[in-house]
């Protein structure tokens, strides 16, 4: 028999002597979590100072003063609405740089000004038949070229502005009359292929339009089929199919959705290609596994003893879970939906089967009106050569973004004021 | 009240979707719909826009499908569901045609619009290149007459410019271009690879089969870039790396000339009157087709053919040529206006 060790090993010496060791551990563990979440917020500033840097531009048009009169002889024998506006436009410019003699100069003087601004006269005079005859000074939009010149995202040297264009901006600066106004066409027009004249509020609409569609249908539908197969489904071989495909339809990739929204809605129930109608429809089958997948864990939390305590005192199946279970259930079941609708908003990929990725120009009024989507809006100006979409492009994901953080906001509050916790 | 809102969502909802659906499907559509090819989009857009907004109709819808997609959507069938226009940066195939045929589409009208050059270009901060057709191709093929001389295929060796014709900087060949599924590609291939490799006497000699295979094959070493569909981006990337050179339509470098520059093709410049004019070798014809059976039908198809060929948009002065469609000379405008004025009809014999 070995002698014993004259102070014999305590276990907290073995702690000791470890401790120093699981200290650093400890401590790395943390920096190692504490470094994710740095990475992570500085990818998202990055991004969003890249966006909001190129984008915050679009905020901003050029205008320019042009001298308007608005002669009485264009609107002899035709209606207002029909009258030859852009000769009142050429006319203004045309006083106001005499020096433009030949067909070739006049075309670069005519160049400088928005083809809108006729537009925008046609309104005004639409607006107020008055004006006819008179004379008012009026702040116009600039060309889209222009417009990148002055805000310094095209060089002078470019070619795109020829030197006698460039010397009118100059005279135009040194009178003020040309200025940098708050974009208002951007936030109220449609799409267009002038780039001082596009808006977003066409695509905006669209996303609407749509995303009621996929609320109305998605939300209930979803609700009703947690509700079923948390509280009354048998559990057999059938839900346990059910439970698995709905797993699966939630990974299923988006364009396959856009795909059979063109075999079934446009090509067998013949509704209307690139309808909000039609998109809402396609979305709604991509969010409900989503919906159900978040409802049914909403509903499983929901403590048994609540279900018991409305049954022991008498309460039907029915009113157990619409009087208490769904109450209590519905804040986790919303935050499902907005996340749902969230990631629908930023879908282009099952549009594009069912021909919501396209140029139009008037606003949807409603739900078979055609119409696009704030995504696919980014999609189509990104791929525009004229470089004033750049900043357009870029606006518009702001626009989206913005979009995003108002409904996953709105998702927190929801989950912050009806929450309850056991 | 709970229970209230909550029927009340799902009647909304079912009301709101049975309401609209037979309603949408039997009514008649009073807009325009146009399919097809990215290349046309941005002067249809033009276009449509200015349409929509100096008459009485809506602004046509238009979708950007690329010229395939477009001919498959025109080609399904006659009826207020299916698109009256389709837009194309490549003449109708003969097998296009007939799908149409076989689908009820029997009588359809060929618009020729103008043209469109491709261009080859690198950033302003590097010399500009003058290339031959017969170097871009030695180039960019996947395999090469042996340099040597003989009759014979090698994997291409060519690593810069210089290694194909001394007169060309020793530069690595960089080069950024579109994907197989763009149109832009198919006229790239067919305009300068095809012709490059006919400069060989032994290539042309082949038969039809084998110098397609031959002609058409690019290389996928690295040199040849699939730079996706986007022509932004790939500006974007010639910046950045002057070395690079992109492949892309001509109404993109038009926007950006202060950024790139084009390279001579056969000792010519890339510019609005040399592709006008025939000279720069490299440029294609952009289309669209009608379906003369929606004539009539939908409103605005007729007063659309007529602002399209209409000298204020198409003419050398019009403002199709502002973002950089190059016109068709006088003669064949004028013949044209009148071919569309008529609704005069494409046989499918000619085709291809």
């Amino acid at each position: 028999m070995s002698s014993m060790p004259d102070h014999p090993i305590k276990s907290i010496d073995i702690v000791n002597k470890g401790l120093n060791r699981r200290y650093r551990a400890e401590k790395r563990f943390r920096r190692i979590g504490l470094g994710a979440v740095v990475i992570s917020i500085t990818f998202l500033s990055l991004l969003f100072i890249s966006i909001i840097g190129r984008g915050h531009g679009a905020v901003f048009q050029t205008h320019m003063l042009l001298e308007i009169h608005f002669d009485p002889e264009i609107f002899i024998g035709v209606e207002a609405g029909a009258a030859d506006y852009a000769r009142l436009v050429k006319q203004a410019l045309h006083a106001q740089f005499p020096d433009a003699a030949t067909r070739g100069e006049k075309r670069a003087l005519y160049g400088i000004v928005s083809s809108g601004a006729a537009f925008q006269l046609r309104h005004m005079v639409m607006e107020d038949p008055g004006l006819i005859g008179k004379r008012q000074s009026i702040w116009v939009s600039a060309d889209d070229d222009v417009d990148m010149l002055i805000k310094g995202n095209l060089s002078a040297e470019s070619g795109r502005l020829s030197e006698n264009q460039l010397a009118w901006i100059e005279r135009l600066q040194a009178q003020a009359r040309l200025k940098k106004k708050f974009n208002t066409a951007f936030f109220t027009a449609g799409d267009s292929r002038e780039p001082e004249q596009a808006g977003i509020l066409g695509a905006a609409s669209g996303s609407f339009f749509t995303l009621l569609i996929t609320l109305m249908l998605s939300f209930p539908i979803g609700v009703a089929t947690a509700i079923y197969l948390e509280e009354f489904a048998p559990k057999n071989r059938w839900t346990d199919l059910i439970e698995v495909n709905i797993n699966n339809l939630a990974a299923v990739p988006s364009i396959v959705f856009g795909l059979l929204g063109l075999a079934v809605f446009l090509n067998a129930f013949g509704l209307p290609r690139s309808a909000p109608l039609v998109g809402g429809l396609v979305l709604t089958l991509m969010t409900l596994p989503t919906i159900i997948i978040a409802s049914r864990a909403s509903l499983q939390s929901v403590p048994p003893s609540i279900r018991d305590a409305a049954l022991g005192i008498g309460a039907s199946k029915m009113q157990m879970i619409l009087h208490h279970v769904l109450p209590l259930a519905m804040p986790g079941m919303l935050t499902g939906t907005i996340i749902g609708m969230a990631r629908a908003l930023g879908e282009t990929a099952p549009l594009l089967m069912i021909g919501m990725v396209a140029f139009i120009v008037d606003i949807p009024g409603g739900f078979t009106d055609p119409a696009s989507a704030l995504p696919v809006q980014i999609y189509l100006w990104a791929d525009s050569p004229e470089r004033a979409f750049e900043e357009r492009t870029a606006a518009a994901t702001m626009t989206l973004l913005l979009f995003l953080i108002v409904m996953n906001g709105f998702a927190v509050v929801l989950r912050k004021r009806l929450e309850r916790r056991w | 009240m709970f229970k209230k809102a909550m029927y009340l969502t799902v009647s909304l909802a079912l009301l709101g979707f049975f309401a609209t659906t037979p309603a949408a499907a039997d009514a008649a559509r009073d807009y325009v719909s146009i399919v097809g090819s990215s290349t046309v989009y941005p002067f249809a857009t033009v276009v449509a826009e200015q349409f929509g907004k100096t008459t009485a109709f809506k602004t046509p819808k238009i979708e950007s499908t690329g010229s395939g997609g477009g001919f498959q959507l025109f080609c399904t069938g006659v009826g207020v569901s299916y698109p009256d226009i389709t837009n194309a940066s490549r003449r109708m195939k003969k097998s296009e045609c007939a799908l149409c045929e076989k689908n009820g589409v029997q009588a359809v009208v060929e618009v020729k619009i103008g043209y469109d050059g491709i261009v080859m270009a690198n950033t302003k901060k590097a010399k500009r290149l003058s290339l031959t057709r017969k170097a871009l191709y030695l180039a960019l093929a996947k395999k090469v007459p042996d340099p040597s001389g003989k009759e014979a295929w090698v994997e291409n060796p060519y690593k810069t410019w210089k290694d194909i014709d001394a007169a060309l900087p020793a530069k690595k060949i960089e080069v950024l271009g579109p994907p197989p599924t763009s149109g832009t590609r198919d006229a790239f291939v067919e305009l300068v690879m095809e012709n490059g490799a006919k400069s060989f006497g032994w290539i042309k000699a082949m038969d039809k089969k084998e110098f397609k295979n031959a002609a058409h094959t690019l290389r996928e070493d690295g040199v040849y870039i699939e730079a996706g569909e986007n022509d932004n981006l790939i500006v974007q990337k010639l910046e950045a790396n002057p070395d690079a050179l992109g492949i892309f339509g001509f109404s993109f470098l038009d926007q950006n000339t202060d950024k790139i520059q084009g390279a001579k093709i056969d000792g010519v410049a890339p510019s609005f009157d040399a592709i006008a004019d025939g000279s720069y070798p490299v440029s294609r014809p952009l289309f669209f087709y009608v379906k003369k059976a929606h004539v009539g039908k939908i409103p605005g198809i007729a007063e659309y053919l007529k602002a399209f060929s209409s000298e204020k948009a198409w003419g050398p002065e019009g403002y199709l040529a502002d973002k950089g469609l190059i016109p068709m000379p006088d003669a064949e405008r004028k013949k044209t206006a009148a071919d569309v004025a008529n609704l005069n009809e494409l046989p499918c014999d000619g085709l291809n």
